[in-house]
C-alpha cells in the first residue's frame, strides 16, 4: 500500500463501497499510448530517455510506455532504459504505517547519471511517493532531467509535486478510493485491467 | 513482532517476508551508495556481554546502512565489570531513548528477561544467549540455504520456503544456540533435519525436536544431503570430556578432505555452512572450507542483510506506545 488511495478494503471487509468504472481496458491502452508519444516529444526524440517504474503498479506501466515507444520509435531499447525503483525505504510515514516488503530495485544497465528519467507511477495523491523517489533516486546518480508521468491524478497534493503527463485528471473527494487493475499485478482474477472509484456507501453521486 | 528473541516465535509467513526484505537489504551492499535512510535519527545499542566479533561487527554494519546511530556497550570495560545488574544497565538505556537494544548474553534467557521485565520499552534482538537461542544467525543460514537452492534451481527467492530441503547437522548440538534456533527456523521453513553427533554432545530431550538423529556422519552424508552445516566445537563452554580426543572427533565427525572427496564423487550440489569461527582441522578441514562448496562468506555477507531486515521490520509501522500494551503488533 504505497498510496492512501490503494488502502481499499474488498468487500466483505469494513464498510460497504459504491464501485464505478473510469477508465476501462481500451482507454487505459490509448491514454498510455498519448503518454509514450508526449513523452518522446517533450524530451525531443529518444536520446538519453529512462522509464522508471514506481512499485508495484507503476513498473508495469512503465513497460507498457517503452515498448510502445519502442514499438514508434526504433532507436529506442527497453532493454537499455527500462528500469525499476523502490521507493520504500525513504518514505517518510515509516514510523507510523505498517512494515513493507521491499521490492527490488532495478536500473537500466548504464544507470540514470546525465540521462533524462522520467518516473512513471499509476496515481498520484500526496506527492509523497514521488518525493520518497526523488530521494531514492539521488542515491543511485543525478539524473539531467527528471520527468513525472501518471495515469490518474487524483488531486489533494501534500508537496509541490506535479505531473508531466497525465492519462486522466480525476477530481475524487478525500473519502473516495482510486484502484487501478492491471493484468501483470492482478492477474486473471483482477479482471480486465481498469481504473475504479470507490465511494463510501451512502454518500452523494457527485457526477 | 515486538522482539525477536527466538525462532520459535517465528511463523512461517513471517520468517519467509524477513528472508524476502533480507534480499532486498543485500542489493544495498552492491550499490555505490551503501545506505539507506530507513532508521535515520533512531539509536541502537548493542549490547555485548559476551565476547563477539563477527556478530556485533554485523549488527554495527546493519545499523549503519539503514542509518541509525549506533551506541557500542560491551561488558568488559563498563560498569558491569564493577558489579552492575541487567536491570540496572537496562534503565540507563531506557534513560537515553534508545529505540532498540541488541543484546549477547552468557546466561540462556537474559533477552527474554529484557524484553518482558518491563525495565525497557524498546524491541529487543536477541544476538545470542547462553546455549539457548541465536535467531539471526538461523535466519542468515536459511537465507544462504534459499539463495543456494535458487541458484541450483535458477529460480527466483522472492517468497519460497525450503520445504523438503536435506538439511544435516554436524557437532557440538549440546552447546549450540546456533543449532537450537537453526532446528526450529528451518522446521517451520519445511526442511528436513538430521543432526549428527556423538551421543555425548547431544542434549537431554532431543527426542521431542522436529529432527532425526544419527550419530555416523558416513551414513547421514551417504544419504544424500542439500547442506551439511557443521558446528563449532565450542571448548569455552566445555568443562568435562566429551569426546577421548580432538583427533578423534576431526576423524569421526569433522569435515575431513576425505568426506569432501566422497561428497564430491557422489556429486549433487551439498553445500557447506559452518557458523564461525571455524577450527580448522577439528570440525572442518581447510580442504573443505576453502571447496567451491563452502558457502562460508556468504553467510557473512547475508548475516548484514538480515539483520537489516530484522531491524526494519522491528523498527517501522506503528510503534508500541510506551507501556506494556503491545496491541497491533500480532497481525503485521
Amino acid at each position: 500500500m504505497r498510496e492512501p488511495s490503494e488502502s481499499i478494503e474488498g468487500p466483505g471487509t469494513g464498510t460497504p463501497r459504491r464501485a464505478r468504472v473510469i477508465l476501462d481496458a481500451a482507454d487505459v491502452d490509448r491514454a498510455l499510448t498519448r503518454i509514450s508519444h508526449e513523452i518522446v516529444e517533450a524530451n525531443k526524440g529518444t536520446d538519453g530517455l529512462v522509464l522508471l517504474g514506481i512499485p508495484r503498479r507503476g513498473y508495469p506501466l512503465a513497460r507498457r510506455i517503452a515498448e510502445k515507444i519502442a514499438r514508434s520509435y526504433p532507436g529506442f531499447d527497453p532493454a537499455e532504459g527500462l528500469g525499476q525503483l523502490d521507493v520504500t525505504m525513504y518514505r517518510d510515514d515509516l514510523r507510523r504505517s505498517t512494515s513493507r516488503t521491499p521490492m527490488p530495485t532495478q536500473l537500466p544497465p548504464r544507470g540514470i547519471d546525465r540521462r533524462n528519467v522520467v518516473l512513471v507511477d499509476d496515481v498520484l495523491y500526496s506527492g509523497r511517493t514521488i518525493r520518497a523517489a526523488l530521494d531514492a533516486m539521488a542515491d543511485f546518480g543525478r539524473p539531467a532531467v527528471v520527468r513525472l508521468a501518471v495515469l490518474i491524478d487524483r488531486g489533494h497534493r501534500q508537496l509541490p509535486i506535479r505531473a508531466d503527463h497525465v492519462g486522466k485528471n480525476l477530481p475524487t473527494s478525500l473519502d473516495e478510493s482510486v484502484k487501478v487493475y492491471l493484468e501483470e499485478i492482478d492477474g486473471a482474477a483482477g479482471g480486465p485491467d481498469r481504473v475504479q472509484i470507490l465511494a463510501p456507501a451512502g454518500s452523494e453521486d457527485r457526477s | 513482532m515486538r522482539h525477536l528473541l527466538d525462532t520459535r516465535d517465528l511463523s512461517r509467513a513471517e520468517a519467509v517476508s524477513l528472508l524476502d526484505t533480507a534480499d532486498r537489504m543485500g542489493e544495498v551492499g552492491h550499490r555505490e551508495v551503501k545506505k539507506l535512510p530507513a532508521l535515520r535519527g533512531r539509536t541502537v545499542v548493542n549490547l555485548f556481554f559476551e565476547d563477539s566479533t563477527r556478530t556485533r561487527i554485523s549488527f554495527e554494519t546493519a545499523e549503519k546502512r539503514l542509518s541509525a546511530d549506533v551506541i557500542n556497550f560491551a561488558a568488559k570495560g563498563s560498569s558491569v565489570s564493577k558489579g552492575e545488574s541487567l536491570k540496572d544497565t537496562a534503565q540507563t538505556l531506557e534513560a537515553i531513548n534508545a529505540d532498540a537494544v541488541v543484546i549477547r548474553h552468557p546466561g540462556s534467557g537474559a533477552p527474554q528477561r529484557l524484553a518482558t521485565s518491563g525495565w525497557i520499552d524498546a524491541p529487543v534482538i536477541n544476538a545470542g544467549d547462553g546455549t539457548h537461542a541465536h535467531p539471526t544467525q538461523a535466519l542468515l543460514d536459511a537465507m544462504t540455504l534459499r539463495q543456494h537452492r535458487a541458484r541450483l534451481a535458477s529460480a527466483d527467492t522472492a517468497g519460497t520456503d525450503l520445504a523438503g530441503l536435506r538439511v544435516a547437522i554436524v557437532g557440538d548440538v549440546l552447546h549450540s544456540r546456533v543449532a537450537r534456533s537453526n532446528v526450529w527456523l528451518l522446521h517451520t521453513l519445511g526442511a528436513e533435519v538430521t543432526l549428527v553427533a556423538p551421543p555425548t554432545l547431544l542434549p537431554v530431550g532431543v527426542d521431542a525436536w522436529p529432527v532425526a538423529v544419527e550419530y555416523d556422519l558416513d551414513a547421514a552424508l551417504a544419504r544424500g544431503q542439500d547442506a551439511v552445516m557443521m558446528l563449532r566445537i565450542q571448548r569455552e563452554r566445555m568443562n568435562a570430556a566429551f569426546f577421548p580426543s580432538a583427533e578423534e572427533y576431526a576423524r569421526l565427525w569433522g569435515l575431513t578432505p576425505e568426506r569432501l572427496r566422497a561428497l564430491e564423487a557422489a556429486g549433487g550440489g551439498t553445500a557447506i555452512l559452518h557458523p564461525g569461527p571455524m577450527n580448522r582441522g577439528l570440525e572442518i578441514s581447510s580442504e573443505a572450507a576453502d571447496s567451491d562448496r563452502s558457502l562460508v562468506l556468504d553467510q557473512v555477507t547475508n548475516g548484514v542483510s538480515v539483520r537489516m531486515a530484522v531491524l526494519y521490520h522491528l523498527l517501522t509501522g506503528p510503534q508500541a506506545p510506551h507501556g506494556p500494551d503491545e496491541e497491533g503488533h500480532h497481525d503485521r
